[in-house]
C-alpha cells in the first residue's frame, strides 16, 4: 500500500544522503521525496511518499527513527490527512488547441503563468492522482514538458508533526 | 592572562583522554600528521602501530570485547580510511562501540580530488552507527563527546569522525562538554512492566518453553542477571554464535550453539517449543534456516532487544519487550519472584525428556584418529591445556565453528570472532586487542592457513609490542568451508578453493622473531599446546602449525534454505 511519511530531522549537510541512503541499501521503494528546512532553521521536513506491505512500512519507519539525524517520523497514513503537489506543465497551445488547453485547464484549476506563440506553461496543484488525471486528460503529444514536486502532506486538525 | 589555546591536533588528544582513552590502534600518514605530533608530544595513552589499517579497527573492535569499553582507531585520509572500511563494517554488524578518528585532506581542498582524498562520510555511512566531518574547530570536543556517547549507548556501534588536517593546526581554547544532549537520540533503557509480567506469565505456563540468546546478553553484560533468570526458571536455552559465554557451557541447561551448524538438541528445541523468548538475538538466516519452514510449527515468541527495529523484522514477535537487556531481565527475576508459586514445573517435565533424548543423539561426536590431526580434537585438547579459561579469538570458517562447538565458554567476553560480517582476517589482531587488554590472560587465535594470511604482517605488530598470543592454525591446505559447500553442493568441483604455494609457517614465525613448530601427528598435538603455554614461552607468541585432515566437515549442518529440523549429521554418529 501507497503510504506517505512525514519527518523532521537535523538540517545538516548529509543527512538527506542518510535517508536516501538507508532506502536503497534496504532495498525500500521510494516513489517521491521532498525537503525543505522548516520555519525552525535548524530543522527540515522531508515527505517521503512509499509503497510496501504493512511489514515493510513497519521496519521503514523504525529504521527512519534510528538515524541519528531523524527527530520525528510520522505516517500521516495512520490518520486524517492532506497531501498536495505541485505540478508545472508546458503544453502545445498553437492557435486552434489554445482554447482547448485553458478550458482543460479550468476544469483541474490551472492556472496558465507563462505563455509563448506555441505554448502554455500550466501550474497546478492537487494531490497526485488529481495531478495524474489531469495528465491523463491531455493528448500525449501534447505534453511538452512536466515537473512535478512530488508530495507534501500534513496531518488534519490537531495531527501536528513538531518537536 | 590570556586563555590557553591549544591547536586541533591537541583538542582531540585531551578529548580522547577525557574518555579515559588507554589505547589508540592506528597508522600515520599525511593528513594526521598533526594528530601524531600531539601524541608524540602530550604522551595521553598508549598508540599500538599495526602493520595495515583494516588491523587496527580490528584490534580496536577486540579491544572492546574484550572489556566492553569504547575501541579507538585512528588512521590516516584516503587509504587509510578505505583500508579502515573492512574493520568499520565488521564492528557494525556485530554493533561493537568504537569511534574511529580518521583524518581528512584540508578543508579547502575538499572536493578537488587532492592527493590522498575520499569521501569518508560518504563511503562509511551504510556501515557506521553514525559518522561525523568536522567543519571548525570549536567543534572538535563535542562531537568526540557525541561520538563515544553514540558508540556505546542504545544498541553499540562504530562511529566515525573526520578531521581536516588543517582544523587539526589551528588554535582555540579546550573545554570538554560534561553533558551532551542530542534532542533526536533517546536510546529506551527501562522495558515495559506489563509486557514483561506477560511475557513471564505466558514461559510459565508453556509445556515447551526454550530460550535463545544472543550478542545482546554479552554486549549488554547481562550474564549475570540472565543466568540467575534461567537457572531460576530451569527452562533449556541455547545461544548464536555471538552470545557464547553468556550462559555458563557447563550447566546442564544449556543445549550448545543453535543455527547453521548448532548441535542437534538446540535446532530440534527451537523448532519445537511452544514458547521462545528471544534475548538480544535478531533471528539471523545463519540462526534460523529458512524462516517459512521455522514458522511453520506454531509458536509464541517473546522478544527483548534494545533496537525496536530488531523486532519483528524476520519474524513476527508477540511480545516484544524493547530495553536494555540488562535492566529487563532484573525486572524479569523481580517479577518472577512474585510469580514463582504459580509455576508448575510438572507441566514441562515432557518436554525436558524429550530434550535429554535429543541430547543423548550426541551430535558433535567425530571419530578421532591416530593416523591424521583432527581439527575438533585440537580444539578440545586446547580447552583442557587452558583450563578452559582462555580468550579465543577466531577468523571464519570452518575453524570458527569448531572453536565455538568444541571450546565450551563459560565467561562473557572470552570469545572473540566477527559472526556477522564474516570477515577473514579477523583472528590475529584481535588476538592483538584482547592481549594489550588483558596482558596476563592465555589469548588464542584459532585460525586456519587461508585466513591467517589475510592479516599475516601483523605477526610484526605482535613483535613490536612483546604480544605472546598462541596461534592455533587448522591447516587443512584448503579453505574449508568453501570446500565442504562444494563438497555438499558443487559435485566435488573445487573451484579455487585449494591453498597452493603456502609459506613455511614455521619459517615465517621465525623471521618475525616468534617461535614456530608444526605439528603432523595426533600424538604430539597436546604436547605442542603445552609447550606454546609453557613458562618457556610466556612472553613469546608461539605459532602452531597443525597439519589437520583435509577432508574433515562441520557437522550437524543445516543446508541454505532448509529448516532448523532438517540438519545434515555426521557419519560418525
Amino acid at each position: 500500500m501507497r503510504h506517505i511519511i512525514s519527518l523532521l530531522m537535523e538540517n545538516e549537510a548529509g543527512a538527506l544522503s542518510r535517508v536516501a541512503g538507508l532506502f536503497s541499501a534496504r532495498g525500500y521503494n521510494i516513489e517521491s521525496l521532498t525537503v525543505a528546512p522548516t520555519e525552525d532553521p535548524s530543522l527540515s521536513r522531508m515527505t517521503i511518499v512509499t509503497s510496501g506491505s504493512d511489514d515493510v512500512i513497519e521496519q521503514i519507519i523504525k529504521q527512519l527513527n534510528k538515524l541519528i539525524d531523524v527527530v520525528k517520523v510520522l505516517d500521516l497514513n495512520d490518520g486524517k490527512h492532506i497531501e498536495r503537489e505541485l505540478m508545472l506543465v508546458k503544453v502545445k497551445a498553437s492557435h486552434q488547441y489554445r482554447e482547448e488547453m485553458k478550458r482543460i485547464s479550468d476544469i483541474f484549476r490551472g492556472r496558465i503563468i507563462d505563455v509563448s506563440d506555441n505554448t502554455f506553461t500550466i501550474e497546478i496543484t492537487g494531490s497526485s492522482t488529481k495531478l495524474d488525471a489531469y495528465l491523463d486528460s491531455l493528448d500525449k503529444s501534447a505534453i511538452v514538458e512536466t515537473v512535478r514536486t512530488g508530495a507534501s502532506g500534513i496531518g488534519r486538525g490537531d495531527r501536528i508533526l513538531k518537536i | 592572562m590570556s586563555i590557553k589555546k591549544f591547536t586541533g591536533a591537541e583538542i582531540v588528544i585531551h578529548s580522547l583522554h577525557k574518555e579515559n582513552t588507554e589505547f589508540v590502534f592506528g597508522y600515520p600518514g599525511g593528513a594526521v600528521l598533526n594528530i601524531y605530533d600531539a601524541i608524540f608530544q602530550l604522551k595521553k595513552f598508549k598508540h599500538v602501530l599495526v602493520r595495515h589499517e583494516q588491523a587496527a579497527v580490528h584490534a580496536a573492535d577486540a579491544y572492546s570485547r574484550s572489556t566492553g569499553k569504547v575501541g579507538v582507531a585512528l588512521v590516516t585520509s584516503g587509504p587509510g580510511a578505505t583500508n579502515a572500511v573492512t574493520g568499520i563494517a565488521t564492528a557494525h554488524m556485530d554493533s561493537i562501540p568504537m569511534v574511529i578518528i580518521s583524518g581528512q585532506v584540508p578543508t579547502h581542498a575538499i572536493g578537488q580530488d587532492a592527493f590522498q582524498e575520499c569521501d569518508t562520510v560518504g563511503i562509511t555511512r551504510p556501515c557506521v552507527k553514525h559518522n561525523f566531518l568536522i567543519k571548525k574547530i570549536e567543534d572538535i570536543a563535542p562531537t568526540i563527546k557525541k561520538a563515544f556517547h553514540i558508540a556505546r549507548s542504545g544498541r553499540p556501534g562504530p562511529v566515525v569522525v573526520d578531521i581536516p588536517k588543517d582544523i587539526t593546526a589551528e588554535e582555540a581554547v579546550f573545554e570538554y562538554p560534561s553533558e551532551i544532549e542530542l534532542r533526536s537520540y533517546h536510546p529506551v533503557e527501562k522495558g515495559h512492566q506489563g509486557q514483561i509480567t506477560k511475557a513471564l506469565e505466558l514461559l510459565i505456563s508453556s509445556k515447551k518453553p526454550m530460550v535463545y540468546t544472543g550478542g545482546g546478553v554479552v554486549l549488554g553484560d547481562a550474564s549475570e542477571q540472565l543466568t540467575k533468570l534461567i537457572k531460576k526458571l530451569g527452562f533449556p536455552i541455547t545461544s548464536t554464535l555471538m552470545g557464547l559465554g553468556g550462559f555458563p557451557a557447563d550447566e546442564n541447561q544449556f543445549l550448545g550453539m543453535l543455527g547453521m551448524h548448532g548441535t542437534y538438541e538446540a535446532n530440534m528445541a527451537m523448532q519445537e517449543c511452544d514458547v521462545l523468548i528471544a534475548i538480544g538475538s535478531r533471528f539471523d538466516d545463519r540462526v534460523i534456516g529458512n524462516p517459512d519452514h521455522f514458522l511453520s510449527k506454531p509458536r509464541k515468541i517473546i522478544h527483548i532487544d534494545i533496537d525496536p527495529a530488531s523486532i519483528s523484522k524476520r519474524v513476527k514477535i508477540d511480545i516484544p519487550i524493547v530495553g536494555n537487556v540488562k535492566s529487563v531481565l532484573e525486572d524479569m527475576n523481580e517479577v518472577y519472584s512474585t510469580l514463582e508459586k504459580n509455576h508448575d514445573k510438572k507441566i514441562q517435565s515432557d518436554w525436558m525428556a524429550t530434550i535429554e533424548e535429543w541430547k543423548s543423539k550426541k551430535s558433535l561426536s567425530y571419530k578421532n584418529s591416530d593416523k591424521v590431526i583432527k581439527p575438533q580434537y585440537v580444539v578440545e585438547e586446547l580447552h583442557k591445556v587452558t583450563n578452559g579459561d582462555a580468550f579465543i579469538t577466531s577468523d571464519v570458517g570452518q575453524h570458527q565453528m569448531w572453536a565455538a562447538q568444541y571450546y565450551p565458554f563459560n565467561k562473557p567476553r572470552r570469545w572473540l570472532n566477527s559472526g556477522g560480517l564474516g570477515t577473514m582476517g579477523v583472528g590475529l589482531p584481535y588476538a592483538m586487542g584482547a592481549q594489550l587488554a588483558h596482558p596476563e590472560a592465555q589469548v588464542a587465535c584459532i585460525t586456519g592457513e587461508a585466513s591467517i594470511q589475510m592479516c599475516i604482517q601483523e605477526l610484526s605488530t605482535c613483535k613490536q609490542f612483546h604480544l605472546p598470543v598462541k596461534i592455533i592454525n587448522l591447516n587443512n591446505r584448503y579453505m574449508g568451508m568453501v570446500r565442504q559447500w562444494q563438497e555438499f553442493f558443487y559435485g566435488n568441483r573445487y573451484a579455487e578453493s585449494y591453498m597452493d604455494a603456502l609459506p613455511d609457517f614455521v619459517k615465517l614465525a621465525e623471521s618475525y622473531g616468534h617461535v614456530g613448530l608444526q605439528i603432523e601427528k595426533p600424538s604430539e598435538v597436546t604436547d605442542a599446546l603445552k609447550e606454546a603455554f609453557s613458562e618457556k614461552n610466556k612472553e613469546r607468541l608461539v605459532f602452531l602449525d597443525f597439519l589437520t585432515d583435509q577432508t574433515e566437515n562441520v557437522y550437524p549442518m543445516v543446508p541454505n534454505g532448509k529448516g532448523l529440523s532438517q540438519m545434515i549429521l555426521s557419519e560418525d554418529l
